[in-house]
């Protein structure tokens, strides 16, 4: 009996194993990016998928602003160690204490925009010539122009009026010295594939996606941790509730939202009532300006 | 739950950003911050109605020209199936896009403002979605409320544009009449038109029979990558990685390996942690054989006795990306499944009015956006079908070699001689 119909995770899992591939016979120097987050969480499991029953032929990358969640931390470390795939921690700070970037004061400030420069040295210093990311192309009006394989002058920059028609499943990965790709195999994904996905295949994810209590503070609509990394205005004051991420990125501009949801199955439940956009709910780098994904990509930003 | 995947096109004005917005707005797609964005933007820009077309166009440079310059891909879901929208722009310079969209549609949708009646670029959409081998094809005439919901304008437009659609390679033609601004027939039926007894649009995209679009008799396995563990565990396992481009593989299988010539059988199809009992379109799967064959990227598993051509001469329709025309005698980087070429164009036969159908065959070049058949010559030889065969061996890509820039798109018509 063949089984004729097939299912959209199927379909998607088998796009983005090719696209992985492609990359990785093409390439010379391919690099994922792995922030703990539930989208390099997934493209992590394909690159497992894609490459089985051998070892992941290249290394992991974290761009790493200090600002973190140690649930995070652990869970990167852990997976890379057991996939035993190298882990290229690039950091902020040290981009910062040599002078590469200037770190906004304020209370609100965040280093989330401040991440591209140090991306870049990383990407230069190791000599990648391809970064898997995790972006999707429903989380942004300009993500959903950009190609599977997004082409990046010499200065890591992307050019939304130049990019080259990507036609089929053929990807054209040529490029000069000195310029990459940037590749994204989950492009075609929603961020219930996503979570879908998580649970037919039980991918592990770090434990502050999950219901859990914690101290928050309100500030500009948003649920913000209460970290080191975060201090508390006068008029904003703390409260202890049931919350869970929506999106991991830097502590200091990362959103929580009151939920009981504990396991994969209820957070699809709850992301399909949703009303709000994760990265509306979750990202205060996202509110600065309609085009602020835009601006910010075309800068180099993931 | 299926995957469909749609291209829309349509004119400058005529609504398409509009009725993409109110599928995703009527399915529940839009969220609320999104929505209180557009309707700021609204307001500021002076609309006396929240413009949907607002929620697609992503760029800055689009929102500032009031027009969509790139392919943009959209996604909703009803509980029947998941939806890939690939929004493409329709004035005259950005064919390109279309072609692009189409590539790897299983549906067009058309836009036809009903005011106005077939035009030019509904045409040359029509002949883009018939020639990149498009299966089912949607002609939505919109602004239904602006000719008061009128019956015989959509007959008169359905039988001009049925008329022109003989002359395509068109098997599943539907006509809707909507309105995208209010709503009329997109998600729901309409009181203004009861005249019309056929589905809304999205009971259509929901209910099409898309079973039978792949190809799952010619076996093809273009080879990407080699797995050989080289651990203690796996010591002698080597896999062949890739995507199967068509027909059922299963374990068992005699297959024939080309270039080689060389005969084995499966012996497994691995995924991830097991095996599995078989592998079609569009799986990604691991092949393992019975014998100890060299085989390297580039290769492809067939069988014996359906083979694909092995040609260094190709015969193709070409759709031109860039500004520096197509030349006779030119020479291009040309990608066809996993293998990498050197193509030389060594007759260009025609350019063909995508408008018209008219092949001008005194032509010396390809300008940007113009198609054309051309016969090529490639420096080793490749595994191909024919286009209306396989979509995916019977297609391939042309590269700059100086720029690396992606210039050109071809479908195989033939293996020239």
């Amino acid at each position: 009996m063949t089984d004729i119909a097939i299912s959209h995770l199927d379909e998607l899992e088998a796009e983005s194993i090719h696209i992985m591939r492609e990359v990785a016979a093409e390439f010379e120097r391919p690099v994922l990016l792995f922030s703990g987050g539930k989208d390099s969480a997934v493209m992590l499991r394909i690159a497992e998928k894609a490459f089985w029953p051998a070892r992941i032929p290249f290394p992991l990358m974290h761009v790493d602003t200090g600002h973190n969640f140690d649930e995070v931390i652990d869970y990167r470390d852990r997976r890379a160690a057991e996939l035993g795939v190298d882990l290229v921690v690039a950091s902020v700070q040290a981009s910062i204490d040599s002078g590469r970037v200037t770190e906004d004061k304020g209370p609100k400030a965040t280093r989330n925009r401040l991440q591209s420069v140090t991306l870049l040295d990383a990407i230069e210093e190791h000599g990648f010539d391809s970064v898997f990311g995790g972006g999707r192309r429903d989380e942004d009006k300009a993500r959903a122009k950009e190609r599977v394989y997004s082409f990046r002058d010499e200065f890591g920059q992307w050019d939304p009026k130049n990019q080259r028609p990507e036609l089929w499943s053929l990807y054209n990965g040529r490029h000069k010295q000195g310029e990459h790709i940037r590749v994204f195999p989950i492009s075609n994904w929603t961020e219930m594939d996503v979570w879908q996905y998580i649970a037919r295949e039980s991918v592990e994810l770090p434990s502050i996606y999950y219901a859990h209590r914690r101290q928050v503070l309100r500030r500009d609509g948003m649920l913000i941790a209460l970290t080191d990394f975060v201090t508390p205005l006068p008029d904003e004051e703390v409260e202890e509730l049931l919350v869970r991420f929506r999106t991991v990125g830097d502590a200091t501009c990362t959103g929580a939202v009151e939920s009981p949801a504990a396991t994969p199955d209820e957070v699809i439940v709850e992301v399909a009532a949703s009303r709000i956009t994760e990265r509306g709910a979750t990202r205060a780098d996202d509110k600065f300006a309609d085009a602020a994904m835009e601006d910010r990509k075309k800068e180099g930003y993931f | 739950m299926e995957l469909l995947r749609f291209a829309t096109a349509g004119s400058v004005d005529d609504g398409k950003s509009t009725l993409i917005g109110r599928l995703l707005l009527d399915s529940k797609q839009i969220f609320e911050d999104q929505l209180v964005a557009v309707e700021r933007t609204s307001r500021d820009k002076g609309f006396d109605y929240t413009n949907l077309a607002l929620l697609t166009d992503g760029l800055r440079a689009e929102r500032e020209q009031g027009i969509t310059i790139d392919v943009a891909y959209r996604y909703f879901a009803t509980p029947t199936r998941k939806f890939i929208i690939a929004d493409t722009p329709g004035h005259v310079q950005y064919t390109r896009n279309m072609v692009t969209g189409a590539s790897t549609a299983d549906l067009a949708l058309i836009l036809i403002d009903a005011r106005k009646g077939v035009v030019e670029q509904s045409r040359r959409h029509s002949v883009i979605a018939s020639l990149l081998q498009v299966r089912h094809l949607v002609l939505c005439v919109n602004k239904m409320d602006l000719v008061d919901y009128e019956q015989s304008v959509f007959d008169r437009i359905t039988s001009e544009f049925s008329e022109w659609a003989g002359k395509l390679d068109i098997t599943d033609l539907a006509f809707i009449p909507v309105s995208a601004l209010h709503g009329d027939n997109v998600t729901q039926h309409s009181p203004n038109l009861t005249w019309y007894g056929g589905p809304t649009l999205l009971h259509h995209l929901e209910h099409l029979y898309i079973g039978s679009d792949r190809n799952l008799i010619d076996a093809r396995f273009p080879v990407q990558w080699v797995v050989r563990p080289m651990s203690d565990k796996w010591h002698d396992y080597r896999g062949y990685a890739g995507k199967v481009a068509g027909g059922i593989f299963r374990p068992g299988d005699e297959v024939l390996v080309l270039p080689s010539g060389l005969i084995s059988t499966i012996s497994s199809i691995d995924l991830y942690g097991g095996s599995v009992h078989e592998a079609m379109p569009p799986n990604s799967v691991t092949i393992r054989l019975a014998d100890d064959i060299d085989i390297s990227r580039g290769d492809m598993l067939c069988r014996p006795q359906n083979a694909p051509t092995v040609t260094q001469e190709l015969d193709a329709m070409i759709c031109w990306f860039n500004e520096k025309p197509l030349q006779e005698k030119g020479k291009y980087a040309l990608k066809h499944t996993t293998r990498s070429v050197r193509a030389m164009v060594r007759d260009l036969h025609y350019c063909l009015d995508v408008n018209t159908l008219h092949r001008d065959e005194t032509t010396g070049t390809l300008m940007m956006n113009d198609m054309g058949r051309v016969s090529l010559r490639v420096t080793a030889p490749l595994f191909v079908d024919e286009y209306r065969r396989n979509r995916t061996t019977g297609s391939f890509i042309l590269i700059d070699e100086g720029t690396n820039e992606t210039v050109g798109a071809g479908m195989i018509l033939g293996t020239g001689d």
